[in-house]
């Protein structure tokens, strides 16, 4: 687990990253930069991905293979793999296109 | 700087005009990212289906660093003309940079069969083998293909239907239903738009329903995290795309495409949905 957050929090802008349970929001491992409130942001990931979940489902298009929340000085990056979520947290100017293949590796390995 | 100020008159009056293509460049070799994002922007919205509006877009982004949406900007370019040697180039620089060697090799052999006598692919090439970064692409191909190249005038002409959105679609849409668009308010409201599924079933109250609430969580969230405001949300399905914005505090908007369509470029559409969705909301 350490291993795939390793790989996770080594692309540059990357500020943190998480294994979260999916069903209750409870951190599982953690790799975060300090004043980064790990579990509050934990449960509010899960909740939004349980949303997006069901509103996708419903939409058609099949559930999430991966999110992202932008927001003026960051964003969070979010790929859901069997029953957890592998969070990732990063500055504005971060290659999300990294950051989401690492996350993608991270849940193909099983963690 | 007398280029630019000639160009921007031009423009200024002839809006229409592709000479937005060489003004953006032109503020892009100066170094002036923010102006030069700018008119992309406003030539994209004006010309949604023209190649070189992409890879003129994602030539910005990439001075940027804004690798993933330079590379959704390419991969429009193409899909659009298949033979967009500068979006090739581009697409092979990404690949690279992500060390995918053999897709940045493909795409480079593939500008290369467009055009085999250009020295820069074939120097793009040897350079990738010995370990170098390949050059950012730069903007030859863009030079030749800013005065209305047989490229541009045929990616319009090749242009998908419905893969763009102007104004009056998008208010279609928020009137009626298949434009793919919802716009709720902050209790999950239906307040425009409409959605079906693939079965063709309306499920408009349903994803409404889901929605509630998601505005102020990741609102939340973004605080939470010290990163400000909450600007956007986009995810992949299976089966499609969505984005999500919020054009007023109260209200979000849901914009869905196909699976095809990236999420860089469902961004931008979805930036463009909000702005009209916002006007729409203020005429209410």
């Amino acid at each position: 687990m350490s291993q795939a957050l390793d790989m996770i929090t080594r692309v540059r802008g990357v500020r943190g990253a998480m294994l979260v349970s999916a069903e209750d929001g409870i951190v599982v491992a953690e790799q975060l930069m300090e004043g980064i409130k790990g579990p509050a942001v934990a449960a509010l990931a899960a909740s939004l991905a349980g949303r997006l979940r069901r509103a996708m489902d419903a939409a058609g298009t099949g559930a999430a293979a991966f999110w992202h929340l932008q927001a003026e000085q960051g964003a969070l990056l979010v790929v859901p793999g069997a029953g957890i979520l592998v969070v990732a947290v990063a500055e504005p100017d971060v290659n999300i296109g990294l950051v989401r293949l690492e996350l993608l590796r991270a849940v193909e390995a099983g963690l | 700087m007398d280029d630019i100020r000639a160009l921007s008159a031009q423009l200024a009056q002839d809006p229409q005009s592709l000479v937005f293509l060489r003004l953006g460049e032109a503020l892009r070799r100066k170094g002036q990212l923010e102006a030069a994002l700018r008119v992309a922007m406003n030539g994209l919205e004006r010309h949604p289906h023209l190649a070189d509006a992409h890879d003129l877009y994602a030539r910005i982004l990439t001075d940027k660093h804004d690798y993933e949406r330079a590379f959704d900007e390419w991969d429009m370019a193409v899909r659009i003309a298949p033979h967009h040697t500068g979006a090739l180039k581009g697409l092979a620089f990404l690949y690279f940079k992500v060390g995918d060697i053999e897709q940045a090799e493909a795409h480079l052999a593939a500008a290369k069969r467009v055009e085999p006598d250009d020295p820069s692919i074939e120097q793009a090439i040897a350079m990738m083998r010995k370990g170098a970064s390949p050059p950012e692409p730069s903007a030859a191909a863009a030079d030749s293909s800013t005065a209305a190249s047989p490229t541009a005038a045929s990616s319009t002409a090749q242009a998908p239907q419905g893969s763009g959105l102007d104004e009056a679609r998008v208010l279609a849409g928020l009137e009626g239903a298949n434009e793919g668009l919802l716009l709720i308010d902050g209790a999950g409201r239906v307040l425009g738009g409409a959605l079906k599924d693939r079965a063709g079933t309306d499920v408009t109250d349903t994803v409404a329903a889901y929605l509630a609430g998601v505005s102020q969580e990741a609102a939340r969230t973004a605080k939470l995290l010290g990163l400000g405001a909450w600007t956007g949300l986009s995810a992949e399905g299976q089966q499609g795309n969505v984005h999500l914005a919020h054009p007023t505090s109260g209200a979000l908007l849901l914009v869905v495409r196909e699976r095809g369509m990236p999420l860089g470029r469902l961004a931008i559409l979805a930036q463009r949905a909000t702005l009209m969705a916002r006007r729409w909301l203020e005429q209410q």
